[in-house]
């Protein structure tokens, strides 16, 4: 039995110990909000944090993870007040949407490393993935965020 | 409350309350919302509720639904993928309403009804052709129903409809001080039949399209609760991962299922086309027994087969018979008057790519099958579900998620048929899901080609002749679509025999050539390879006339009053001509595509060790009428960073019959750190002119940043990706 504390709520999982976080979220706990999209930890699709740590949760085997505390796009908040998230809708920033769970939460873990990140900052922590070519404004929507968090 | 939640609903939501949108598929059919313990999504399967009932919802007309509390549910037939049509469609109608702009919803269409009714036309997405073929639809539905709460109204207060108006989901006598809710009218107002339809509104009249409206759809996404393909649940799911026979078109010769069949949660292995399927009750689990099931694979066709053959076999077309697809003056004669220029040009197969890899949950009963899938052709997809189920197509039930991408992947739907076959197999609800691998090995791809130019310039600088000739892939042959007997197709051509630019004599010939891998739509189809061609040849003339690119374009598009506003406004707005540090160069493109004019400005850095950073794209649009300019700027950016991707880094190449590429790490993308600024400028011509716009982003990128490394460098890209030229030295 492995025990994970996600969103503040804890599971006891009998699981093959290489199960992916991941999967363990969407198939185990129905948390779908955390999406699958390379499964080699490139495209960032499926960020959570990890102990507080911004972390692909494709290529972590849950084996390893007993005691541990995760928080994914379901668990930032339950009406999208987060400043992050406010500033992701000021700026409309999805499109198809796919990415954007992970791309919250990797802007989440730079505002918290760096409360006011330069361009430079964000091209160096933000290396997720987005088709839809949502940059510029996940570019503007995380400095709108930085703003919102000092308040 | 068993009614279900929206796809979409406008506005924030309120703090402490998860007004968040869940989106559902078909509220008055069969799915019913609720959440789980968890917090995910669980889908049940309810019973089909009236189109009217007491207290209810009331549909007026097949488009609108108009609840008690005057919230109004527009129905849109087109998939939402990104590009913002469940924002863009319900502005029309919300512009001839009346209603409450913050009341409206969104829900998708039923495939299901319109096979009977038709009442939705086609539900194919693609083309950017929305909102070019739906703006008066949108509207007049909009109106009708309009008409049709003020004749309700009229006639309950006994006054001339004439003296009624509506706003703001009310319908209102001014005379006499009264106003209904469109709620309270709605159950009258269906009933209700119009001697004529109303006049709708010219763009000119619009108080609500035209602006920039916040799309509907954000929400949802910011918080993990949109619920795309993927993300569907039913009880008693099973789950499916597939083993695809590597070289497209193969076929399994053997397998041994007993090797995985033991395994903890592994229920069955099932033949689907194109190789196996894997059920368990899990997904990890289906997929690592998926990957572990050893099977004989026989190849097929493509057997021994590599993108060297290819590349050849395409250059070598070109000089073997082809089919002329615009033919003026004598070209032949022409080419031996003035300057003589010449260029080839190759360009890749590519991958879509779309970040939601295919995936398709479905559920075959013994009457009927539902289906839960992103999909850009529910009708399509709902015949492929009739006749791999083998039921009557109006018992198939699709419920279209939010598309985690299309780009024109998903507008025939693989993973349907072989979903649907799984769970016929198995008798249980199926989500098959589709590995990143998977997804890139067995895309159906934007065509390799090959294309030769030669024109001829007069000493003005003027064009005595123009010669393209292209050889590339069948899109509707490879679909099965069509013969393209004639030995032309649209999608082959489109930007070369449409080519804007003054020549006296132009031929434009094509050869359509196919292999074992199959090709499709890639957003902006042939314009994708053909402005790359088309834009950097024109370059290339500019510079063997010894004169400016922006300036050489302009003289031959001066018949061309449109082309050339659009033109000026890139040239102006992106700074040409204006002084640049060393190792940077501009670079400028213009093509029409879908009915809209895109130019653009690249601005591009190439440093002494030969890498390529594109700093700023300056965007020209003439898309005619706009409904929402927001949602052009995001079409446009996202354009732009497709095109880009793609014209800076990928190629799918072939060897042994199969595609190398399989994730991100050999097929890459571009990600912040390589995304340019991008600037956006509209530049309308209006009048009749309504252009898509969730394609004509993408085609002027290519060479615009092209000529852009060869203003820095003095090197022409002739072949994509740019990655493969090496830039480190410069002539």
């Amino acid at each position: 039995m492995i025990t994970l504390t996600v969103n503040g709520q804890k599971h006891a999982l009998d699981l093959e110990p290489e199960t992916p976080l991941l999967w363990v979220l969407r198939d185990e706990l129905g948390l779908t909000g955390t999406k699958f999209g390379c499964g080699i930890a490139q495209c960032g699709a499926c960020t959570v944090h990890l102990n507080g740590v911004p972390t692909r949760s494709c290529v972590v085997p849950v084996g390893g993870l007993d005691g541990a505390s995760v928080l994914t796009i379901e668990g930032l908040s339950h009406d999208a007040s987060h400043p992050v998230q406010r500033a992701w809708i000021e700026h409309d920033v999805p499109q198809c949407g796919y990415c954007q769970s992970g791309q919250i939460m990797a802007a989440v873990a730079l505002l918290q490393q760096t409360p006011k990140p330069s361009d430079a900052d964000i091209d160096a922590a933000i290396s997720n993935i987005c088709r839809c070519g949502t940059y510029p404004r996940i570019r503007a929507a995380i400095h709108r965020a930085a703003e919102l968090a000092r308040g | 409350m068993t009614r279900q939640s929206p796809i979409a609903t406008i506005g924030r939501p309120t703090p402490g309350r998860p007004t968040l949108n869940r989106p559902t598929l078909n509220r008055r059919g069969f799915v019913v919302a609720s959440l789980t313990a968890a917090g995910g999504m669980m889908l049940g399967l309810g019973h089909a509720v009236a189109a009217t009932a007491v207290n209810g919802p009331t549909e007026v007309g097949a488009w609108i639904v108009i609840d008690p509390d005057d919230s109004v549910t527009i129905r849109v037939s087109k998939s939402e993928m990104g590009q913002g049509i469940y924002t863009a469609l319900p502005m029309l109608v919300a512009e001839e309403l009346g209603c409450d702009w913050h009341k409206v919803r969104v829900e998708h269409a039923s495939a299901t009804r319109n096979v009977t009714t038709h009442d939705y036309g086609s539900m194919g997405t693609g083309g950017s052709r929305s909102i070019r073929s739906l703006h008066a639809t949108m509207q007049q539905v909009g109106a009708s129903a309009r008409a049709r709460l003020i004749a309700a109204a009229a006639q309950q207060w006994g006054v001339p409809a004439s003296a009624c108006s509506v706003g703001d989901g009310q319908v209102r006598h001014v005379a006499g001080g009264r106003a209904l809710g469109f709620g309270a009218l709605a159950a009258a107002a269906a009933k209700v039949q119009l001697a004529e339809e109303p006049a709708i509104k010219s763009p000119d009249q619009y108080t609500l399209a035209g602006k920039p409206l916040a799309r509907l759809d954000t929400v949802s996404k910011c918080t993990g609760q949109a619920m795309f393909g993927i993300d569907v649940r039913l009880p008693d799911m099973v789950y499916a991962a597939v083993s695809l026979c590597p070289v497209p078109g193969g076929t399994v010769k053997s397998y041994d299922a007993s090797k995985v069949l033991g395994r903890r949660g592994i229920q069955a292995v099932v033949p689907v086309p194109g190789g196996l399927a894997v059920v368990a009750d899990r997904f990890w689990r289906a997929r690592q027994a998926a990957a572990d099931l050893p099977v004989k694979w026989d190849p097929g066709a493509g057997a021994g087969t590599d993108s060297a053959m290819f590349r050849a076999a395409y250059r070598v077309a070109l000089d073997g018979i082809l089919t002329v697809a615009r033919n003026e003056g004598d070209t032949t004669q022409a080419l031996t008057q003035g300057k003589l220029v010449e260029a080839a040009y190759e360009v890749p197969h590519l991958s879509h790519a779309p970040m939601e890899p295919l995936n398709c949950t479905a559920q075959v009963r013994p009457d009927g099958v539902d289906v839960w899938i992103g999909t850009q052709n529910p009708d399509m997809a709902l015949q492929l579900a009739a006749r791999t189920a083998g039921v009557a197509a109006e018992k198939v039930q699709i419920n279209t998620c939010f598309l985690g991408g299309g780009f024109g992947r998903r507008a025939m739907n693989d993973e349907l048929v072989q979903a649907v076959t799984v769970a016929k197999a198995v008798g249980k609800p199926v989500k098959l899901v589709w590995t990143r691998e998977t997804d890139m090995r067995h895309d159906r791809y934007r065509p390799q080609a090959a294309l030769r130019c030669r024109a001829s310039l007069a000493a003005d600088g003027s064009l005595n002749g123009l010669h393209i000739q292209t050889a590339v892939g069948s899109i509707s042959r490879s679909l099965g679509w069509g013969t393209a007997a004639s030995g032309v197709e649209p999608q082959a051509v489109e930007g070369l025999a449409n080519q804007p630019y003054a020549v006296a004599s132009q031929r434009v010939e094509c050869v359509l050539k196919n292999t074992h891998i199959p090709v499709m739509f890639w957003r902006s189809v042939g314009s994708s390879q053909n402005a790359f061609v088309v834009e950097s040849f024109v370059d290339e003339l500019a510079h063997a006339a010894g004169q400016d690119a922006y300036q050489f374009r302009r003289k031959l598009l001066a018949h061309r009053p449109d082309f050339l506003r659009v033109l000026d406004t890139a040239a102006e707005k992106g700074d040409w001509g204006k002084p640049l540090p060393a190792g940077v160069g501009r670079g400028i493109a213009i093509h029409e595509s879908f009915d809209t004019i895109v130019a653009q400005v690249a601005e591009v850095a190439v440093s002494s060790r030969g890498e390529v950073q594109v700093r700023r794209v300056v965007a020209a649009v003439d898309c005619g009428w706009v409904v929402n300019p927001r949602l052009v700027e995001m079409q446009i950016e996202s354009g732009v960073i497709y095109g880009l991707t793609a014209a800076l880094f990928d190629a799918i190449t072939i060897k042994d019959g199969a595609v190398e590429q399989g994730n991100f790490d050999t097929y890459k993308m571009v990600r912040m750190a390589d995304a340019p600024r991008i600037e956006t400028y509209l530049s309308l011509s209006r009048g009749a002119r309504w252009g898509g716009i969730g394609e004509p982003g993408t085609p002027p990128v290519a060479p615009a940043v092209c000529n852009a490394i060869f203003a820095v460098t003095g090197k022409r890209i002739r072949s994509l990706p740019i990655s493969d030229t090496d830039l480190t030295s410069r002539t």
